[in-house]
């Protein structure tokens, strides 16, 4: 817990935007409506894999309220540079590749073409028009197939980058790398008991509810304003900037309310597509992805084949691993392989290691940060190999892990070395729990657990906040609200100033109006962007205090600040009555608060499920499920459980059900909400949760992200709870009712 | 006939509405287009998110899979209409109050949806809240403290009534 009291850090208060949320009125992307407003549609391509002979765009021109056509060679071409976004770094080359396919199309959605007219519907008529001359290219849909060395390739200039270095070979393989720790032919020698198995998990969609929009107006004066939902205003503006070779200062990007993003909205897709209509037509223009093209044409996660081996002493001592994983990145690559072998055994203290993961391209859509980007596949291989050696050791599962459980000073395999964590106090509550403790009785029931990590990352953020002269404040930030970060940040301000949360207005602002500001990502937003209000309300203490000292005809340095009061011996001042005399001694106080702060805590969680099968049908019940996870200090306890009712609802719909069915030929078949499935109210139980607190050492506030990290136990803690309940181990995701009847018949073989 | 219009006369949040549509528009694209009401949101448009639910003559229904001309003579409510004045409704402030609320892309969709739900089932158990929500896709919440603030809704309705 906590050591500090706090007034404002961890109350519930109803969140700054919370009426705009529930009246309808909330202006989400496709909500914007603009003077002369244009709508445009793209075309896409129908094949996985395929070189464009030629676009004819002719028809589509000609078609009565068309006003524009673009293809890529509208597109201007430029040098080759590194674009940084959270969560991945990619070549421009390839994020403009992905805006529209200029020589091929390398996955089945591939944006191809678009065309902006008087109304959607003419749009869609006149994209139909476009002729696209393709000479379909065999495909590679499999992360082993496209690492075989005859496999067809996707890009001829991908050469693989090996341990850090290109070498100059052609292949399918972006980058194969290595983490190596102690001596693992030594460990496997110490130890005892040895178990290998492997995994595989199949692409599955971040599954947002709203669809990537974007309003684009190219204005005759050349500036070029984009209405967007996106995780990160300011990382749009650079993406669209350098697709279209303009200067940063050019573009002005407005975020809009998101619809649910959880890593998909990282990447940009249909901003810079609007802007080249805006800028052909003369008019504002905007573009929404039907559904269908959401599922085929923006990140999913990738599919995985991940092979975990692990070596214990019979004492329970783990002496060794070793890992294997390849991800299928999608048509460019994602680097998220590279976060998976971070995670995969980040709550372990094992001596000696050793990781080989493959970033490998296929012809399926680019994938996408998702919630902990690779740490679920990875938490779903390792915490089923740690799961069997508990089991075979006749070991409790959280004994087992705490046993070996990470702690501050523990060497993660990539190097880092752990500051404060809360990997213990997580496991301690799980077992702690009464829910672990409750008998679980009955046929084919059985109850799991395991593990999840997302280590968060810090990054750059700025606030601005002005005193208003009725003692409130306005808070201005350029971090995105996804989920209630408005009212998180606003709670950190409120509690240094010394006010309640509801005399802070905060107000995310477009990238023409703050400072800039990270991406609403990795976790960082209430711990990055929270820490620059602090900045800022720390500012606005030292200009009052200076206008205190000026009233009382003292130094700044003899007025003190606590509570919400000025002070200097006997003469005290509340903020709001010093807030009303700003005109008067000197003018508008306004603070400010810029931070880049790295974090390597990270947030640690936990899960246990108690499930039922039913061998009739091999449809998994979950009857009871609880997640718990670190929070640093939780500033908002209700946004925190939400957070993790929300990572775990994703990671169970993972586990049971979701999965992008392909055909032969590389088509999705299930490319609706209706046959994706994600979980309904009747598919789980309540969600219960504790929050852990083991403060962040360097947070103001010891504030730890807890966006992400909910999301990776929960897949491996019902393979482990469907093992209890009949036997078998699952090792391939989803763990769906053919899945489960299968495994049956082949235990009764 | 393509681009020929059809006027619709409709009663909307208690308001007469009148509007001119092609046949081939949604209900969902009239009231979002037309009329200016954005609070139904299109998730999906093949009638599987419920995020563009808006009750129609009494009965809960997807806007996108109702067309323009077949609301001529009827009654909608969306969620624009559910506040009374300055007051938010209170299945609004439960949802708020119980944080059920998070990205909101779905909000609108559920609240109308809890409003249809106990406006013939004032009492509903946690089994028929979940049944009746089911249509409805959220993918910020795991729907717990959706399911509580549809609880509290119903208390505090009750007790109005009472």
């Amino acid at each position: 817990m906590s050591q500090r009291l706090y007034t404002v850090i961890g109350t519930r208060p109803v969140r700054h935007d919370g009426a705009d949320k529930v009246t309808g009125r909330a202006q989400f992307g496709a909500d914007i409506r603009l003077p002369g407003m244009l709508y445009g549609h793209v075309l896409r391509s129908p094949h996985p894999h395929a070189r464009i002979r030629r676009i004819d765009v002719a028809k589509a021109e000609a078609f009565p309220g068309v006003l524009a056509v673009v293809t890529a060679a509208d597109l201007p071409e430029g040098p080759d540079r590194l674009l940084e976004l959270v969560e991945g770094t990619l070549p421009l080359s390839y994020v403009r590749a992905n805006v529209l396919a200029r020589d091929k199309v390398l996955y089945k959605g591939h944006a191809v073409a678009a065309v902006a007219a008087v109304s959607p519907h003419v749009a869609e008529e006149a994209a139909a028009l476009i002729e696209v001359d393709y000479e379909p290219l065999p495909a590679v849909l499999d992360v082993l197939e496209a690492m075989r060395e005859d496999a067809p390739l996707l890009h001829p200039d991908l050469r693989m980058r090996e341990f850090g270095e290109p070498t100059g070979k052609p292949s399918n393989v972006a980058d194969h790398f290595r983490h190596l720790l102690g001596d693992p032919e030594q460990g496997f020698r110490e130890a005892e008991l040895i178990i290998e198995r492997e995994f595989r998990t199949v692409m599955v969609h971040q599954g947002y509810l709203e669809p990537q929009n974007a309003t684009a107006l190219w204005n005759q004066d050349g500036r070029v304003y984009v209405w967007t939902s996106t995780q990160g205003a300011f990382s749009a503006r650079e993406a669209i900037a350098w697709v279209l070779e303009l200067p940063v200062s050019r573009l002005c990007v407005a975020p809009m309310e998101v619809g649910g993003a959880f890593g998909g909205k990282i990447r940009i897709y249909l901003e810079p597509v609007a802007a080249l209509l805006s800028k052909k037509a003369g008019r504002p223009v905007k573009i929404v992805m039907p559904r269908r093209d959401v599922f085929e044409a923006t990140g999913p996660t990738p599919g995985t084949c991940i092979r975990v081996r692990l070596g214990t002493r019979r004492d329970g001592r783990i002496t060794a691993a070793q890992v294997w994983m390849a991800y299928e990145t999608g048509a460019f690559p994602s680097g998220q392989c590279g976060f998976g072998a971070l995670c995969i055994l980040a709550p372990y203290d094992i001596p000696n290691v050793l990781i080989d993961g493959y970033d490998v391209v296929v012809n399926k859509p680019s994938t996408a940060p998702y919630r902990a980007p690779g740490a679920t596949q990875a938490a779903f291989a390792a915490e089923s190999v740690v799961d069997e050696l508990a089991e075979r050791l006749g070991m409790d599962p959280i004994e087992f892990r705490l046993m070996n459980a990470a702690r501050e000073g523990t060497r993660r395999a990539d190097g880092l070395k752990y500051p404060r964590i809360g990997c213990v106090e997580v496991l301690e509550a799980m077992r702690n729990h009464p829910h672990y403790r409750a008998a679980l009785e009955g046929p084919h029931r059985g109850r799991g657990v395991a593990m999840g990590y997302w280590f968060n990352i810090g990054w750059y953020s700025s606030c601005t906040i002005s005193v208003n002269p009725d003692g409130t404040v306005n808070l201005v930030e350029g971090s995105v609200d996804l989920s209630g970060t408005r009212t998180s940040i606003a709670m950190q301000a409120a509690e240094a100033l010394g006010l309640r949360a509801d005399q802070v207005h905060p107000r995310v602002a477009d990238t023409d109006s703050i400072g800039p500001t990270a991406v609403t990502g990795g976790s960082r937003t209430t711990f990055a962007t929270g820490w620059a209000a602090w900045e800022a309300a720390q500012d606005v203490i030292r200009q009052m205090k200076e206008r205190a000292a000026l009233l009382w005809e003292i130094g700044p340095d003899q007025v003190e600040f606590e509570g919400g009061v000025f002070r200097s011996g006997e003469r005290s001042m509340r903020f709001e009555e010093l807030a009303a005399r700003l005109e008067e001694t000197g003018g508008p106080v306004v603070g400010r608060g810029t931070v880049n702060p790295s974090s390597a805590g990270g947030s640690f969680a936990g899960a246990i499920a108690d499930v039922e099968v039913d061998p009739e049908t091999g449809k998994v019940n979950l009857l009871r499920f609880t997640s718990v996870q670190d929070a640093g200090t939780a500033i908002h306890p209700g946004a925190v459980e939400g957070q993790m009712q929300g990572g775990s609802a994703q990671g169970i719909g993972w586990a049971l059900n979701e999965e992008y069915h392909l055909s032969p030929e590389g088509t999705m078949l299930n490319s609706s909400l209706l046959d994706y499935r994600e979980p309904t109210a009747l598919d789980l139980p309540p969600l219960e949760t504790v929050i852990v607190e083991t403060p962040e050492p360097d947070h103001p506030f010891g504030v730890r992200g807890v966006g992400e990290a909910n999301i990776v136990p929960p897949p491996a803690a019902i393979a482990n709870a469907i093992y209890r309940a009949i036997g078998v181990r699952l090792r391939r995701l989803p763990m769906k009712p053919s899945a489960v009847m299968e495994a049956l018949w082949s235990k009764e073989r | 006939m393509k681009g020929q219009k059809v006027r619709v006369r409709t009663t909307v949040n208690g308001q007469p509405a009148e509007f001119l549509c092609e046949p081939r528009q949604s209900l969902l694209e009239c009231l979002r287009e037309i009329l200016g009401l954005t609070g139904a949101k299109e998730g999906c448009n093949d009638g599987n998110c419920g995020a563009c639910a808006v009750i129609l003559d009494k009965r809960l229904v997807n806007s996108c899979l109702v067309l323009g001309v077949e609301a001529e003579g009827r009654e909608i409510t969306t969620i624009e209409g559910l506040a009374q004045g300055s007051q938010l409704h209170p299945i609004q402030r439960a949802f708020l109050e119980q944080g059920a609320v998070q990205c909101g892309f779905c909000t609108p969709g559920l609240i109308l949806a809890t409003k249809a739900l106990l406006d013939r089932l004032p009492d509903p158990s946690e089994l028929e809240i979940r049944r009746w929500l089911a249509n409805h896709l959220c993918r910020c919440t795991g729907y717990d403290k959706v399911v509580r603030a549809v609880r509290q809704a119903a208390a505090e309705l009750a007790e109005v009534k009472a």
